[in-house]
């Protein structure tokens, strides 16, 4: 009886959940920055964006120089080290660049965002905006979601050049690949439509979960210290995961031949 | 921060964004901003194959005259009789490359040992002047080149390593029996 009770209960809450988030996602869309609320967007672009460069793009050179060596690594064995730019550009153009991009993001920038909204929370500045007459979703939440959406493809991108940079030092610079080579065989595998397109849009498709669950965490947060790292942890964990199962469902649409 | 600052790292971060895409856009994936090129239609058949896809591209004497737009197979003539189960292979050539003699043949090669199949075009000699040397009238030019909608009758079909090693083994064994 009481399993049951509970089994009912969680139910209603998943649901009422996914019914607040659609709402709070209708609000927010309705929301969009105006010219008068650009401030408010350009600070979020500021700390969304411009401050998760560092993180992201070590990480890109990193990972693209870890790419170019194994794969060079692994290439040479059958004489075909000529194709190590089209292995590097190809799987960050198509893989690694929306996804490690979109997992530093929800780390970085989904966790601030759901401390800071949460801390609002518990210290009732929520409320006290709405008592002003001030919309919170529309003076907090809509910013942080509009500037995750636009800062998250050039984050992708930004990732991507630089990691096929990193490859290209470990592969020409370093181990003497011919230059000519590398840059036409990743010409004639990568097309711009398909491949760049294609993960800039998966790179979207990210930022939208990851932020709205960060914003959804934050607002619905328990008020107290720990209900806000709960909700923080939860914040990560979540969209880490829903962008790994979503970049499979992605791929499957995009790259899977059926 | 003053507003003006935010403003100003904002944009920076979307311009260098941009530029991230400019770079992924010319430098990696070899885009040209030249305006759709005109192209023809021809269709060859092949009776194998062997891993030709569609984007392959088609040259000739190395030079990349155009690229394979539609594959197909003839199961069925319009007439709604049986067709002869030949894989139908329509590319586009450059306009650029207007006068490919009608009799060429295309064959079906691999770049490298693992690489693409592509086709590659051997030119034939319908074109060549007669034996009175005389440069070939514009309607005959017409008459012995590609066009539209035109079917190269010579070809040749890829090379598959399964068919060779068994024809090589009855070659053996034919030889053995000797």
């Amino acid at each position: 009886m009481n399993a049951i009770t509970q089994l009912g209960s969680q139910f209603i809450h998943t649901i009422s959940g996914l019914g607040k988030t659609a709402f709070m996602l209708l609000y927010v869309v309705i929301g969009l920055p105006t010219w008068r609320g650009l401030t408010l967007f350009s600070k979020q672009l500021y700390f969304i964006g411009v401050l998760s460069l560092p993180i992201v793009l070590v990480a890109a050179l990193f990972i693209g120089m870890v790419l170019g060596l194994q794969i060079f690594n692994i290439l040479s064995r059958f004489g075909a080290t000529e194709a190590l730019g089209q292995a590097v550009s190809l799987s960050l153009l198509r893989e690694l660049g929306p996804v490690i991009t979109g997992l530093l993001f929800a780390g970085r920038a989904g966790s601030a965002i759901t401390a800071e909204i949460g801390l609002m929370k518990s210290t009732e500045q929520l409320s006290s905006l709405e008592l002003m007459g001030v919309d919170p979703l529309k003076y907090v939440v809509a910013p942080r979601f509009w500037a995750g959406l636009v800062s998250m493809p050039f984050l992708a991108l930004m990732f991507s050049a630089v990691g096929i940079w990193g490859g290209y030092l470990v592969g020409v610079k370093w181990l003497g690949l011919y230059d000519g080579a590398f840059w036409m065989n990743m010409q004639d595998a990568v097309s711009f439509s398909e491949d760049v397109i294609n993960g800039a849009i998966k790179s979207i498709c990210f930022a939208f979960v990851v932020i709205l669950i960060a914003v959804y965490q934050g607002y619905e947060c328990y008020p107290n210290s720990e209900g806000i790292s709960r909700a923080t942890t939860r914040t990560v964990v979540l969209g880490s995961l829903s962008i790994l199962g979503l970049d499979f469902l992605l791929t499957a649409i995009m790259f899977g031949d059926f | 921060m003053p507003s003006n600052k935010l403003h100003f790292f904002a944009g920076l971060f979307v311009l260098a964004g941009l530029l991230a895409l400019i770079f992924l856009a010319l430098r990696v994936s070899g885009l040209s901003f030249s305006s759709e090129e005109s192209v023809y239609e021809v269709k060859a058949k092949f009776t194998e194959l062997g891993g030709l896809r569609e984007r392959a591209k088609v040259s000739m004497g190395g030079v990349n005259i155009g690229s394979v737009s539609d594959i197909s197979l003839n199961n069925r003539l319009a007439d709604g009789s049986m067709g002869d189960f030949k894989a139908v292979v329509t590319f586009n050539i450059n306009s650029r490359y207007d006068n490919i003699p009608i009799d060429s043949s295309a064959e079906i090669l691999t770049a490298g040992i693992l690489g693409e199949k592509y086709i590659g075009i051997t030119p034939g000699s319908a074109c060549a002047p007669g034996f009175d040397d005389e440069p070939l009238s514009e309607s005959e030019l017409s008459a012995c080149t590609l066009k539209q909608g035109s079917t190269m009758e010579y070809t040749q079909s890829a090379m598959v390593l399964e068919k060779l090693i068994s024809q090589f083994l009855v070659n053996m064994t034919e030889s053995g029996e000797d």
